[in-house]
């Protein structure tokens, strides 16, 4: 069973002033099938934490350690990481000129699973995930992310989770931005993925409003650089009630 | 040279629609044109047709010391049916397509020994391109070579330009009423070799002419290609691509003189850059003169900036002096490959350098299908390939 442990991760950027620790000592660990909520005001190094587990080239790791099935992850490169099954769902996703959506998806694929997939198994396996998500067949033929609306940018994103399979999830406030029916759609997509059990799914959010129809089976709270409290899913309930002023206050004193 | 360095990469992009009673893609340039290279005075820099060329580098080309020194070998691959031969300046084939616009062309003009003429008689359908293999085995060479193809004829002509030298050069394409030409020019020299050029199409009446100019080498590649129509129903597609790397200076000047009425013109160039001074230059000018009614042309610019410390400058122009037209229209784009896109597409698994293959594959894909000879087309892939691989 695949398991990501990540122990006192500690991230820093370099600002105009000098570097600043962002990430102040995080512990986590997230198993195949377990659903883990990252809950936390903005600035509190939640997309900090999804990014450097990507290995964006912007954030230095200063300490800690993170691990998927005791291999280093620190020491991958981005597109390793990516193959040996850490998937992250961006919040911003890039636009990338001149590359058809078609042919990012078969590129990565080929990528991720070692050998290009069968032409007609995977055109098939294409369409039928777009369809899941409720994707025109013409958005194959778009340039990745080029002119796409918010939505279409997040059900682009879960259609690569769903396609590439992956061991861990990051899904960085894939709830940001999308109407209601756009937050079900995309929603049902990562329950779909959920539910092979096979995935450990780390959603990190601002709203508790995605948990109505992801429930986790953990919730962290995510305070001043680490995570603040860790509970089941009544905690988000608490959130829900009260906000996060608590753990703001107590990250301003600590 | 300081402003030059703060304007971003990839970053100057300009355009213009004009309206104008007098043309000015004419009077902006520095003298009218001719055949000869004393009616240009020596440009310093500022015109407004030598501003992005680094006169220091044409190697006297552009003030008269430069002379012809140089050996070039030539194979002509003439399929049956073709002619081929060597005239005298003042035969009423050379020049008649067009004349010389600045200096370097009326210098080419002014000092080649013969001037080659390739004859595709009337009616005449060639199975296989004419191959012209030009080889610089350095110094500097002048050449003038006239492909006359006569009514209803079809031909593909390949020129490919290899090796190191110093060339400047002018050609012309007679395409005669209802003929169908497709004319490629191969920029694929050392990097030490400077190049210019001026490619003059006269189209006749009813006739297709489809243009394919693709740079990747030299120190300093400048090329004019140039279409005006002899008669009514001509239809021009100019296509371009270019892969300017470090150091390089890769201009493209185009100009589409819609003289004649119910003409067609369709320019599509793209370009990468990659590497710190690598400087592409395109210039699409076009035309509509008052008697041309019913004229349908678009240009179209694309450049991908693959890193840092390269520099693109495209200026479309568009100049109008009949509104009894179908359509005109330009566009300039200029995008970078920046370090997120390549974050993007390695956190799915793909590595560094197949990211900038997929990149610029893509980038580059529907123009090579457009260009619809099978040689050229393997040829340029491999070619992206191969400077994509000394990339990374």
């Amino acid at each position: 069973m695949a398991t990501l442990e990540i122990n006192d991760l500690r991230v820093s950027v370099e600002t105009e002033n000098g570097s600043r620790e962002i990430l102040k000592g995080v512990d986590l660990t997230v198993k195949q099938g377990e659903t883990h909520a990252i809950m936390g005001p903005n600035g509190s190094g939640k997309s900090t934490l999804a990014y450097s587990l990507a290995g964006h080239p912007k954030y230095t790791v200063t300490g800690g350690t993170v691990t998927l099935d005791g291999e280093d992850v620190l020491e991958m490169t981005v597109d390793e990481r990516a193959r040996a099954g850490v998937f992250l769902a961006m919040q911003y996703p890039v636009e990338v000129p001149g590359v058809s959506v078609s042919n990012f998806l078969r590129t990565s694929a080929t990528a991720v699973r070692g050998e290009a997939p069968k032409l007609r198994l995977w055109v098939k396996e294409v369409k039928e995930a777009m369809e899941r998500l409720q994707m025109d067949p013409a958005f194959a033929e778009r340039n990745v992310n080029e002119g796409f609306s918010g939505g279409e940018k997040k059900r682009h994103e879960i259609l690569q989770l769903e396609l590439l399979k992956p061991k861990i999830a990051i899904l960085d406030e894939t709830d940001s931005g999308l109407d209601v029916d756009a937050l079900r759609i995309v929603s049902e997509g990562v329950n779909r993925v959920r539910e092979t059990g096979e995935v450990g799914t780390l959603l990190i959010t601002h709203y508790t409003r995605i948990l109505r129809y992801i429930k986790p089976d953990f919730v962290h709270v995510f305070a001043n650089g680490r995570i603040a409290e860790s509970g089941g899913a009544e905690l988000a309930d608490k959130l829900e009630a009260e906000g996060y002023e608590s753990y703001v206050k107590g990250g301003a004193t600590a | 040279m300081a402003e030059a360095q703060n304007i971003p990469v990839g970053s100057t992009t300009t355009g213009s629609i004009a309206v104008a009673a007098e043309s000015t893609v004419a009077t902006r340039m520095s003298a009218p044109p001719s055949f000869d290279v004393a009616d240009f005075p020596v440009p310093h820099g500022r015109e407004e047709e030598w501003r992005f060329t680094p006169l220091e580098r044409l190697r006297g080309l552009h003030d008269g010391t430069a002379v012809a020194n140089g050996t070039m070998k030539v194979q002509i691959d003439a399929p049956e049916g073709v002619t081929v031969e060597s005239v005298e300046r003042g035969d009423a084939r050379v020049g008649r397509a067009g004349t010389p616009v600045d200096r370097v062309a009326a210098q080419a003009f002014s000092s080649f020994a013969k001037a080659t003429v390739v004859t595709v008689p009337t009616e005449t359908v060639l199975a296989e391109p004419i191959r012209i293999a030009l080889h610089g085995e350095g110094g500097t060479t002048f050449g003038h070579t006239v492909f006359d193809v006569k009514p209803f004829a079809e031909a593909i002509i390949v020129i490919d330009h290899t090796g190191d030298g110093v060339r400047a050069a002018n050609v012309d394409i007679l395409v005669g009423d209802g003929a169908k030409v497709t004319f490629v020019s191969v920029q694929d020299w050392d990097d030490t070799a400077v190049h210019t050029s001026q490619h003059n199409a006269l189209i006749g009446r009813d006739a297709s002419f489809k243009s394919v100019v693709v740079t990747f080498g030299g120190d300093v590649v400048r090329i004019h290609p140039r279409v005006s129509y002899a008669g009514p129903g001509g239809e021009a597609e100019m296509l371009g691509l270019y892969f300017t790397d470090a150091g390089q200076h890769q201009e493209h000047r185009l100009l589409v003189t819609h003289d004649a009425p119910h003409c067609k013109s369709n320019v599509v160039y793209k370009g990468a850059l990659q590497g710190d001074g690598a400087h592409a230059v395109w210039i699409g000018d076009v035309l509509i003169e008052k008697t041309a009614e019913g004229t349908d042309t678009y240009e179209m610019n694309r450049n991908l900036v693959l890193t840092d410390g390269a520099r693109v400058d495209s200026v479309p122009n568009l100049e109008i002096e009949t509104g009894e037209i179908v359509g005109a229209g330009h566009a300039s784009a200029t995008g970078r490959f920046d370090d997120e896109q390549l974050f993007y597409l390695q956190a799915r698994g793909i590595p560094a350098g197949e990211a900038r293959r997929l990149v610029v594959r893509g980038f580059f894909a529907e123009l090579v299908q457009q260009i619809g000879v099978a040689e050229t087309e393997e040829r340029l892939i491999a070619k992206i390939e191969a400077e994509l691989e000394a990339s990374v």
